[in-house]
C-alpha cells in the first residue's frame, strides 16, 4: 500500500488505535484503522452511529479535544506530514491550506453575528495574502460556483436569513475557497431534504473533480455514498471491516456485517416484506468482544471468530476483514 | 432457584453501594472544595441537632465570677460580659442561625416553585400577573421589609425570617417557571398530553422531578447568603431577642469589646462566615455533580 | 367508501402567528397546514411523505390535538375530535396514540420503563401499581423487551430499545390508530429494520391502522397501502403507494423520486434543475403553490389547482388496477404533460 509515485496520498492512516479515557474506563474508538485517499479521490467512510467514522477524521486533522483521547498506536499522515507532532502554527495552516471540513450542522458553522460575504472574506483572506476587493471577487465566484442565485445579495445576508440548504452550500464553498487538497465531509447532507441534498452532492463532486480535490465523505447512508464515492470503507465499531471500489462493494459484498446493512434497506424488497434486520446492538467498546467485534451478531460466525480477523485483499481490490472469506478466498489472495 | 434470589438481590445492592461509593471518591479526587463544604454542612447539622450533647455548659447560666474570661482549655471560645461561656452559646446559635436559614429557604422554596412551576403551566393572563407581582416583591429590600415587619408585629425571629423568606420567593419563582417552560416543549411532556393528562399530574410526575436538580442547587447555594441575612437581621436587633444566644446578636454584643475582648465577636462571626462558605462550596459542587457530562453512566 | 373510516381530516388548516404588530395585533401568518383532507380505513396504513416544512409535522399535532386547527375538523370514528369533552374525550384519546420521532426526548428520564409504557394507563386512573406492573410487562415482551428492563430508566437503553418502550407506550390502552411520526429517522438502517418489522407485525396481530409520517420515500413504499405527497401545507397528489411511486403524476412527486439517493441510480441522472427550495409559507404563492419551481408550468397553472382524479384530467397513467386509477388523485392539470417531459430529459 506504500505510494511509489511522487506525491504522499492525501491522507493515510496506518494501523491507527484510538481511545478515550472516562471514568469507567477506556473507550477504544477506533481499533487498527488503515485508510488510504489517494489524490483527486472520493473516499466514503460508512457505518451506523458511534462506529468511529467521525472520529477518524477528527483525529486525523487533531479536531478532538486535546488531553481528552490517547492514540495507542499507528500513524497519521496529511500530504506526508504527521499532524499530531505539528505546532499550532503549521496545524492552523494545515486545516486552512489543505484541509477542510464540511460538518453537518451548518448553523453551528457559521458566526450567526457576521454576514455571509464578510465571512467567506475572511477565510479566503487568512491563507491568501490578496486584497479585501479581489477576495470578494472570489467568494462571488464560488458562490454562483455552488449554484447560488444572486451572490451578491447572499454575501449581504446573515447566516440566519438563509435556509439550511443555502446555509450548507455557503459552508461548501467556504470549504472549497482556499482550494484545498482534501475536503472532509463529516454527513453534509444528513440535516437536508433529499431534493437539496441531490444538489449538494453534486456540487461536491463537481467541484471536487474539477479542481482535483480529494474528498472523504461520511455517512451513515449507503445509498448516499455510493452516488458519489470511487471508493468505500465500511466500519463497524472502531474497525474498518471491508473496503474497495464502491461497485464492487455494493454489488458483491464480502464481509457479513455489509451484506446485512444492504440488505436492510427496503427499496430491495417486496412491500411489507420481512425487512433483514441485523439481531443484537452494536458492542459496547469499554469492554469489546474477543476476536471479531461482529462475530455475536454475526449469523455466519464459528470457532475462528473468536481470534481477531486478518485482512484479506481479493482480486477486484476489495479488502475484507472475515475469516469465513479468507478460507474461501485464500488461493485468489495468494495470486494476487 | 428462589434460594438464590434474595442472596443475587444484597448482592447486586452492594455492588450498586460499591459503585456509588466509588463514584464518591472518584468526585472526592475531581473537586476536594466540595467535600470540604459537605463536611462543613455536616458539622453544622450535627451542632443543630446535638446542642445539648456539645455544649459543656448550659448557654444561659449567668456566672458573674468569671466575665470576659479569654479563650482557656475551660472555656474554649471565652465568656461574655456576664460570665456565660461563649462556646455554648455559639453552639446552641447554631439552632436559631441556622434553624431560620433553613426554614426562610424551605418556605421561599416551597412557595416559590409551587408558584413558578403553575405560572408556567398555566401561562397567559396569569403568568403575566404572577410575574409582574414578583418584579414588585423582587424591588423590596429584605432589611426595610424586616424593619417594616417588627414595627408592625414587633420585633422577632419569626418576623424576620418571614420578611427574608418573602423577598427571596422571586428567585424560586423565577427559575422553576424557567424550568418548566423549557420542559414543557420538551417531547415526553407533550406526549403525556396527548394521552390526556390534566395541568396537575404533568406538573406532579414530569415538571417538578425533573425541575428539581437546578432548584437544589439554587437553594444550597441561597442557604450561604440566608445565614448571612439573618446574621444581620440580628445584628441590627431585629432578629432574635435577648437571652437567646443567636451568631449575629452575638457579634452585634461583642462589638462593644472589639477592643479588648477580641474572642466575643471573632468566634461567632467565624461560625457564621464558615458556615456561609461551606454552603456555597457544596452549592458549587452539587451543580458540578448534577452536570449530565459528570455522571457515573454514559 | 365502503368501510367506514377510523380517522378522518376534513378540510384541516392551521395557521400560526408568524409576526405581531406594536399592539399584538398579527400582521402575517405562517401557513402550515391548507385545507387537508385525508381519511384512514381500519387495517390500513396511510403514508404522508413530503419534505421538511412541509406542515407534516403540524399535521400530526393537529390531528392529535396538541395544536388546535384553524379551520377544519378531525373525526375519530365518527366523533369530532375537538368538540367532544370529559369521558369521551378520553374514549376517543385511547383509540388513537401516537410515536414520536426521538425516543431520547419523548421518554421521561426520570421515570422507569414499566411507569413509562403505563403512563396512558395510569393517567387514566382506575388501575393499581401491581396491575399496571403487570399490564407493563405484557406490553414489554409484546415489543421485545425483557421483564427484567422493567426498572431501568430510559438512558439504559440503545435507541432502537427506546422507540420499543414508546411503541409499548402508545399500545397500553389497545388502541385502533397509531400515528408515527418518523418512528425511524433518528435510528441506524440495522435497527430502522428491527422496527419497521416490529410494526409490520404488530399490524397483522392486531389489525391496527396506521398514519405513518416519514421524508423517507423508499420506506413509506415500503411500510404503506395508500401515501399522500405533501408540499408547503397540501396535498399535491394521494393514492395507492402503488400508484403514486410508479406512476407518480405531479411534478413535485416525479422531483421527490427522483432525487431520493438508491443504490441502483447514480447520481448523474438527477437533473440539478429540478432540485430546490420551498417558498416561504407566510406568503403564500398565488396558484398553483409549486408554479415556481415548477419545470411544466404553463397556461391554467395561475389558478388553484384541486384535487382530481388521474383518469378524469386525461393523464395517460399506465395504473394497472381500475381501483387504483379512481383512489389515485393529483392537484395538477399538466400531470401527463410533466411525465412526458420528463422521460424526455432523461
Amino acid at each position: 500500500m506504500t505510494d511509489i509515485g511522487m506525491k504522499p496520498h492525501a491522507l493515510s492512516i496506518e494501523n491507527l488505535s484510538l481511545e478515550f479515557p472516562t471514568y469507567d474506563g477506556a473507550v477504544k474508538a477506533l481499533d487498527g484503522v488503515t485508510i488510504q485517499v489517494g489524490n483527486a479521490e472520493i473516499v466514503g467512510l460508512v457505518g451506523e452511529s458511534g462506529c468511529g467514522k467521525s472520529v477518524t477524521t477528527m483525529a486525523a486533522t487533531r479536531l478532538l479535544p486535546e488531553g481528552r483521547y490517547k492514540i495507542t498506536q499507528g500513524t497519521i499522515r496529511l500530504f506526508g506530514r504527521d499532524p499530531t507532532v505539528m505546532s499550532d502554527e503549521d496545524l492552523q495552516q494545515v486545516r486552512g491550506k489543505l484541509v477542510s471540513t464540511i460538518f453537518q450542522e451548518p448553523m453551528n458553522a457559521l458566526n450567526p453575528t457576521i454576514r455571509i460575504g464578510k465571512q467567506l472574506v475572511g477565510v479566503i483572506r487568512r491563507h491568501e495574502a490578496i486584497s479585501r476587493a479581489a477576495a470578494e471577487t472570489v467568494a462571488a465566484n464560488i458562490l454562483s460556483d455552488m449554484l447560488i442565485p444572486e451572490p451578491s445579495r447572499i454575501m449581504q445576508a446573515y447566516p440566519f436569513e438563509l435556509s439550511g440548504g443555502m446555509r450548507q452550500r455557503v459552508l461548501i464553498a467556504m470549504a472549497f475557497s482556499c482550494n484545498p487538497g482534501l475536503i472532509i465531509a463529516d454527513e453534509p447532507t444528513t440535516a437536508l431534504d433529499v431534493t437539496v441534498q441531490a444538489a449538494i452532492l453534486r456540487l461536491i463532486q463537481g467541484r471536487a473533480r474539477r479542481t482535483g480535490t480529494s474528498v472523504v465523505f461520511i455517512s451513515h447512508n449507503i445509498a448516499v455514498v455510493s452516488q458519489i464515492c470511487d471508493r468505500l470503507y465500511i466500519m463497524y465499531a472502531g474497525r474498518i471491516v471491508e473496503s474497495g471500489p464502491t461497485r464492487a462493494v455494493l454489488d458483491s459484498p464480502q464481509h457479513p456485517y455489509t451484506r446485512a446493512l444492504l440488505r436492510c434497506l427496503p427499496e430491495r424488497v417486496q412491500p411489507k416484506a420481512q425487512l433483514e434486520s441485523i439481531p443484537g446492538t452494536v458492542p459496547n467498546l469499554l469492554d469489546p468482544p474477543a476476536g471479531c467485534f461482529y462475530r455475536p451478531r454475526c449469523l455466519e460466525a464459528d470457532e475462528r471468530c473468536h481470534a481477531k480477523p486478518q485482512s484479506t485483499t481479493l482480486t477486484g481490490g476489495q479488502v475484507v476483514a472475515c475469516w469465513q472469506r479468507s478460507k474461501s478466498q485464500t488461493h485468489v489472495s495468494n495470486e494476487a | 432457584m428462589t434460594m438464590t434470589v434474595p442472596g443475587e438481590r444484597s448482592l447486586t445492592a452492594l455492588a450498586m453501594l460499591r459503585s456509588r461509593l466509588h463514584f464518591l471518591w472518584y468526585l472526592t479526587r475531581r473537586s476536594p472544595l466540595t467535600v470540604v463544604g459537605f463536611l462543613i454542612i455536616l458539622l453544622v447539622i450535627i451542632m443543630v441537632i446535638g446542642a445539648p450533647l456539645i455544649a459543656p455548659y448550659d448557654p444561659n447560666k449567668v456566672m458573674l465570677s468569671s466575665r470576659l474570661l479569654p479563650p482557656s482549655s475551660i472555656h474554649w471560645f471565652g465568656t461574655d460580659e456576664v460570665g456565660r461561656d461563649l462556646f455554648s452559646r455559639v453552639v446552641y446559635g447554631s439552632r436559631a442561625s441556622c434553624g431560620a436559614a433553613f426554614m426562610i429557604v424551605f418556605i421561599s422554596m416551597s412557595v416559590g416553585v409551587f408558584l413558578g412551576c403553575l405560572s408556567g403551566v398555566v401561562g397567559g393572563m396569569f403568568d403575566s400577573a404572577m410575574m409582574r407581582t414578583m418584579d414588585v416583591v423582587l424591588a423590596l429590600p429584605a432589611l426595610v421589609l424586616a424593619m417594616a415587619l417588627a414595627a408592625a408585629l414587633g420585633p422577632s425571629l419569626f418576623n424576620s425570617m418571614l420578611a427574608v423568606a418573602i423577598v427571596r420567593i422571586p428567585a424560586y419563582v423565577r427559575l422553576s417557571r424557567g424550568q418548566t417552560l423549557s420542559l414543557r416543549e420538551r417531547i415526553f411532556v407533550k406526549a403525556s398530553r396527548t394521552f390526556g393528562a390534566s395541568n396537575l399530574y404533568i406538573l406532579r410526575w414530569h415538571l417538578l422531578p425533573n425541575a428539581l436538580s437546578p432548584l437544589i442547587v439554587q437553594a444550597t447555594l441561597d442557604l450561604g447568603g440566608i445565614v448571612l441575612i439573618a446574621a444581620a437581621l440580628s445584628f441590627i436587633g431585629l432578629g432574635a431577642q435577648p437571652p437567646t444566644a443567636e451568631w449575629g446578636a452575638l457579634v452585634s454584643s461583642g462589638r462593644s469589646f472589639i477592643l479588648d475582648q477580641w474572642w466575643y465577636g471573632t468566634f461567632p462571626g467565624l461560625a457564621i462566615l464558615v458556615t456561609a462558605m461551606g454552603c456555597n462550596l457544596l452549592g458549587d459542587g452539587i451543580r458540578d455533580m448534577l452536570d449530565p457530562r459528570l455522571g457515573p453512566s454514559e | 367508501m365502503d368501510a367506514t373510516p377510523l380517522l378522518s381530516v376534513e378540510n384541516l388548516a392551521v395557521r400560526f402567528p408568524g409576526a405581531r404588530n406594536w399592539f399584538g395585533r398579527v400582521t402575517s401568518e405562517v401557513h402550515a397546514v391548507n385545507n387537508v383532507d385525508l381519511v384512514v380505513l381500519p387495517g390500513e396504513s396511510l403514508g404522508i411523505v413530503g419534505e421538511s416544512g412541509c406542515g407534516k409535522s403540524t399535521l400530526v399535532q393537529a390531528v392529535i390535538g396538541l395544536v388546535a386547527p384553524t379551520s377544519g375538523r378531525v373525526v375519530v370514528e365518527g366523533h369530532d375530535f375537538a368538540a367532544t369533552s370529559g369521558r369521551q374525550k378520553t374514549q376517543i384519546r385511547q383509540k388513537m396514540q401516537i410515536v414520536f420521532q426521538d425516543p431520547q426526548s419523548s421518554l421521561d428520564p426520570r421515570l422507569p420503563v414499566w411507569r413509562l409504557i403505563t403512563e396512558p394507563l395510569h393517567i387514566r386512573g382506575g388501575m393499581s401499581a401491581a396491575a399496571l406492573r403487570t399490564r407493563a410487562r405484557e406490553l414489554a415482551v409484546s415489543v421485545g423487551l425483557r421483564s427484567e428492563h422493567l426498572d431501568r430508566l430510559a438512558h439504559e437503553f440503545s435507541g432502537g430499545q427506546r422507540q420499543r418502550i414508546a411503541i409499548a407506550r402508545a399500545l397500553s390502552t389497545d388502541p385502533e390508530l397509531l400515528i408515527l411520526d418518523e418512528p425511524t429517522s433518528a435510528l441506524d438502517v440495522s435497527v430502522q429494520a428491527q422496527i419497521i418489522n416490529l410494526l409490520l407485525k404488530l399490524q397483522r396481530e392486531l389489525g391496527l391502522s396506521y398514519l405513518f409520517i416519514s421524508h423517507d420515500v423508499s420506506l413509506v413504499r415500503h411500510f404503506c397501502d395508500r401515501v399522500a405527497v405533501m408540499y408547503l401545507g397540501q396535498i399535491v397528489e394521494t393514492g395507492p403507494s402503488s400508484a403514486v411511486f410508479d406512476h407518480p403524476a405531479h411534478p413535485y412527486t416525479q422531483t421527490l423520486l427522483a432525487s431520493v439517493p438508491s443504490l441502483q441510480n447514480s447520481l448523474q441522472e438527477i437533473d440539478a434543475s429540478l432540485t430546490g427550495e420551498l417558498p416561504n409559507n407566510r406568503r403564500l404563492p398565488t396558484g398553483c403553490y409549486y408554479r415556481e419551481r415548477c419545470l411544466v408550468s404553463s397556461a391554467g397553472c395561475e389558478k388553484l389547482q384541486d384535487l382530481a382524479t388521474v383518469a378524469s384530467i386525461g393523464h395517460d397513467v399506465k395504473t394497472p388496477n381500475e381501483a387504483g386509477i379512481s383512489d389515485h388523485m393529483v392537484r395538477c392539470h399538466v400531470g401527463v404533460t410533466a411525465a412526458l417531459r420528463l422521460e424526455h430529459l432523461a
